[in-house]
């Protein structure tokens, strides 16, 4: 997975082929390349990483989380056509979340709508409203736009689990990339994060848990994904969140764009280090349980989302959010909603990752 | 005198406070066994003027001026053994300096290294002292010397400016009290054993010879460390300090992740580096630079500003990026370093204990010896024969294929961590070649060493299943 240098040379032809015009600078390498090849070498790293690392097996139903992004959009697209090409013999899914942010979580949605049409995967929504009776646009009405990211976050988790659930998926992929993953490494460093840290390289996360989660575009650059989806006309949406504006992770973000810049092989560095990190083994996770409420594990009595679905339904949305651990609270379990899906939901975290 | 809270952060409320030299003007400050501060009687009344010190409550903070931080909250004196306490809490804890040791200090003229010097002269002159003092003269007193790396022949720089860099510390040595440190000047081409113009022409090849301004950076403080270890090694010095403070550490950890040097970041980053022919310590591993200079600015300390020039690509970015987070919140370099700090150090990263009876009876007097955790089962590491870092599995898998004994540039270059492949060795086959005609003896002879190390490994591997025990003789 390392990047080559990129060989200079008056070379007019596609450094891969020698046959045709190059159309394109490939961002991993820097090496110049016709689009046919670009499709192609970008296709099988993700094969290579696919089989190296033994993601899938024969017969497995796989959900792919979309949200009409980029990345999810393009996964979606190679996945199901390498399922082809290669006879992976996998039954996929597309798998939404719907959040209820209007302007923004209703447009995407349409688009992964054309998706399933397009890719023929079938799709399921899950919807906060439905899972938890908030819409993120209510819950900001309530909270104001600070510590929105958190509740959607710990939301959106818990949701894509328990859409997995309803599917009865044996993994959930994710499209997140190289970036995301340099991105989380170097913050888990800013924040002292020691265990986040030796987790957030791992290519699947869960595995012990009933639904895991991987990541096949790991070691892919997203301005490939951008490339890939470009050139192939591909149908996605590609407006922010409304409500998302985050400037620690901008900081980091714009740094990761800047060492790309100097040197485009950074991005898969930072990931190798990452995967090298000499973290003590004890280095262990709280135990993990179930929460008392709906199932879903939780290290504590109750897990994330019903301490904060609770802070919500008693108008003190505060609760849950900052550093308090736990939730010692036993009287505040009658007026709340009771939840749908399934209540033998059981997931594992998969890092700071946001979905 | 002890603050006799184990969670107080401030570092300087060990028990040698004591040792503190240069605080004239000593409070009359008592403390009751529960930990609360009496002074001069007064009940802890809160201050009525908020820019007092938090520590003795008696001085005027040196805040205000400086910026925020907890160094701001502290009087001139609280400051200065708040920053001492933190170097002696390295010494003491790892083991460093003891009697018998002569110690080289390196020394750029900059703010570190300054204060690295001014502390270990403190500490000298505080044994001379007790040496004068005791009777029986058991503990006799380390020594001292100091090295300045003149890289003028790397950076380019006109030779008045290094002139002046040294007479300036010569300038500084003999401002410094008794006991006297002799002062080496080592000019970077001195790793040549060749005159000094054939020396920084082959230097100047060398360095030409790298593309990648980073790698070229790099590879400069390697020759840099070839070159202190060289003269510490030639003049009989058992350790090396140097002024490496926090927020280089922190800048450092950054710059090798996103080299992909993870595997090798805790050697680089601990107080002690003994992987080299004399240890290396680094005692201001907890100072900020912030501190550091202030410390300068309130004690006179004179200091040079940038002798090694300015640095470029991703070490600058990096640089850059550090600084915006650090004014973000203040205490980011510290929470980088203690992140980095998590990381399993390596089984060289502590001194090799010494049968020394001197080292001993100076150990029993003073705090106890922490013990640094390191895996010790773990068979030795293999090194990169560039940058002497330790190699991760994947990286030393590809030596398999040269063990012939003789080293050539290719099996030179496959002996290199991947980071030192990509950033300094040139690309192709002849550039390499020329590379490799003129690398210096150290890095030549530490490879050979690694090669043969690998030599012997891979024989190990092919007769492994017929020997009986795992030790290397056999026995």
């Amino acid at each position: 997975m390392e990047a080559a240098k990129p060989k200079s040379g008056g070379a007019r032809l596609c450094s891969f082929c020698n046959l045709r015009k190059p159309a394109l600078k490939r961002p991993k390498t820097l090496h110049q390349i016709c689009r046919e090849c670009f499709y192609d070498v970008f296709e099988d790293e993700i094969h290579n990483c696919i089989v190296e690392n033994q993601l899938f097996k024969r017969g497995e139903r796989v959900a792919i989380g979309a949200s009409g992004g980029k990345d999810s959009t393009v996964l979606a697209y190679v996945l199901s056509e390498l399922n082809r090409r290669h006879n992976y013999g996998l039954d996929l899914f597309l798998l939404s979340i719907d959040e209820g942010i209007t302007g923004y979580r209703d447009d995407s949605l349409e688009t992964v709508k054309r998706n399933e049409l397009q890719y023929g995967l079938p799709l399921k929504v899950v919807s906060y409203k439905d899972l938890y009776g908030w819409t993120m646009d209510e819950i900001v009405k309530m909270i104001g736009l600070k510590n929105n990211c958190t509740f959607c976050g710990v939301f959106r988790r818990q949701a894509l689990d328990r859409g997995a659930a309803m599917l009865k998926v044996d993994k959930l992929v994710t499209g997140h990339n190289a970036d995301d993953i340099a991105e989380t490494v170097l913050l888990n460093i800013l924040r002292g994060d020691i265990a986040r840290l030796s987790r957030c390289t791992s290519i699947t996360t869960g595995e012990d848990g009933p639904i895991p989660r991987c990541k096949p575009f790991k070691y892919t650059y997203e301005k490939e994904i951008v490339m890939y989806a470009y050139f192939k006309r591909l149908d996605y949406f590609s407006t922010e969140c409304i409500y998302s504006p985050n400037a620690y992770r901008g900081f980091a973000r714009e740094f990761i764009k800047d060492l790309e810049r100097i040197r485009p092989r950074a991005i898969l560095d930072i990931i190798k280090s990452g995967e090298n990190f000499r973290i003590a083994t004890s280095t262990k996770m709280p135990e993990q349980g179930t929460c008392e409420r709906c199932g879903y594990i939780s290290s504590q009595k109750w897990c994330k989302a019903c301490v904060l679905l609770d802070g919500l339904n008693r108008g003190l949305p505060k609760l849950g959010i900052g550093r308090s651990r736990g939730h010692d609270n036993d009287e505040s379990i009658k007026d709340v909603k009771h939840m749908t899906g399934s209540k033998e939901v059981q997931g594992k975290p998969c890092g700071t990752l946001d979905f | 005198m002890s603050c006799g809270k184990a969670s107080c952060q401030s570092g300087g409320c060990s028990n040698y406070d004591d040792e503190q030299p240069l605080s004239p003007t000593r409070p009359p400050v008592t403390i009751t066994p529960n930990g609360s501060v009496n002074i001069s009687g007064d009940r802890r009344q809160l201050p009525s003027n908020p820019n007092i010190c938090i520590k003795c409550k008696l001085n005027d903070a040196i805040g205000g001026r400086f910026g925020g931080g907890d160094d701001g909250r502290f009087c001139k004196d609280c400051f200065r053994g708040s920053l001492f306490g933190k170097f002696r809490f390295s010494v003491t804890s790892t083991g460093m300096i003891s009697p018998s040791e002569k110690v080289l200090v390196a020394f750029s003229a900059g703010p570190c290294s300054r204060v690295a010097l001014q502390f270990v002269h403190e500490m000298q002159d505080k044994a001379h002292k007790n040496f004068e003092a005791s009777r029986d003269k058991s503990l006799p007193v380390f020594g001292v010397g100091v090295v300045f790396v003149d890289e003028s022949a790397a950076r380019c720089v006109p030779s008045a400016e290094s002139d002046e860099a040294i007479q300036h510390i010569k300038n500084v040595l003999s401002d410094l009290a008794a006991p006297e440190k002799l002062l080496h000047i080592a000019p970077l081409e001195s790793i040549y054993a060749l005159n000094p113009a054939d020396g920084r022409e082959k230097l100047r090849r060398l360095l030409d010879a790298i593309g990648d301004n980073t790698g070229k950076e790099d590879f400069l403080m390697h020759l840099r460390m070839l070159c202190l270890q060289k003269v510490a090694v030639e003049n009989g010095y058992t350790q090396l300090v140097l002024g490496t403070c926090t927020s280089t550490i922190a800048r450092h950890v950054l710059t090798a992740t996103v080299k992909g040097q993870g595997y090798s970041l805790p050697a680089d980053i601990q107080y002690v580096d003994a992987r080299w022919p004399v240890p290396v310590l680094l005692p201001l591993r907890d100072c900020l630079a912030r501190e550091v200079s202030l410390l300068c600015e309130l004690d006179g300390l004179k200091t040079l500003a940038m002798v090694n020039g300015p640095q470029s690509g991703i070490n600058a970015l990096v640089s850059s990026f550090v600084s915006l987070l650090q004014e973000e919140n203040p205490s980011r370099e510290c929470t980088i370093v203690r992140t980095a700090g998590k990381l399993t150090p390596f089984s060289f990263n502590r001194l090799p204990d010494v049968d020394d009876p001197k080292a001993r009876l100076a150990s029993q007097r003073r705090q106890k010896r922490f013990n640094i955790k390191s895996d010790e089962h773990t068979p030795p590491e293999s090194f990169c024969s560039l940058c002497n870092s330790p190699l991760h599995a994947s990286d030393s898998s590809s030596l398999g294929s040269f063990s012939d004994e003789q080293q050539s540039a290719e099996s030179f270059g496959a002996a290199c961590c991947s980071s030192c492949r990509f950033q300094i060795l040139p690309d192709d086959s002849l550039s390499m070649d020329q590379f490799y005609g003129l690398l210096p003896q150290p890095i030549m002879s530490r490879a050979a060493i690694c090669n043969s190390f690998i030599n012997q490994r891979l024989l190990r591997e092919k007769i492994q299943d017929f020997l009986l025990s795992d030790s290397e003789d056999g026995g």
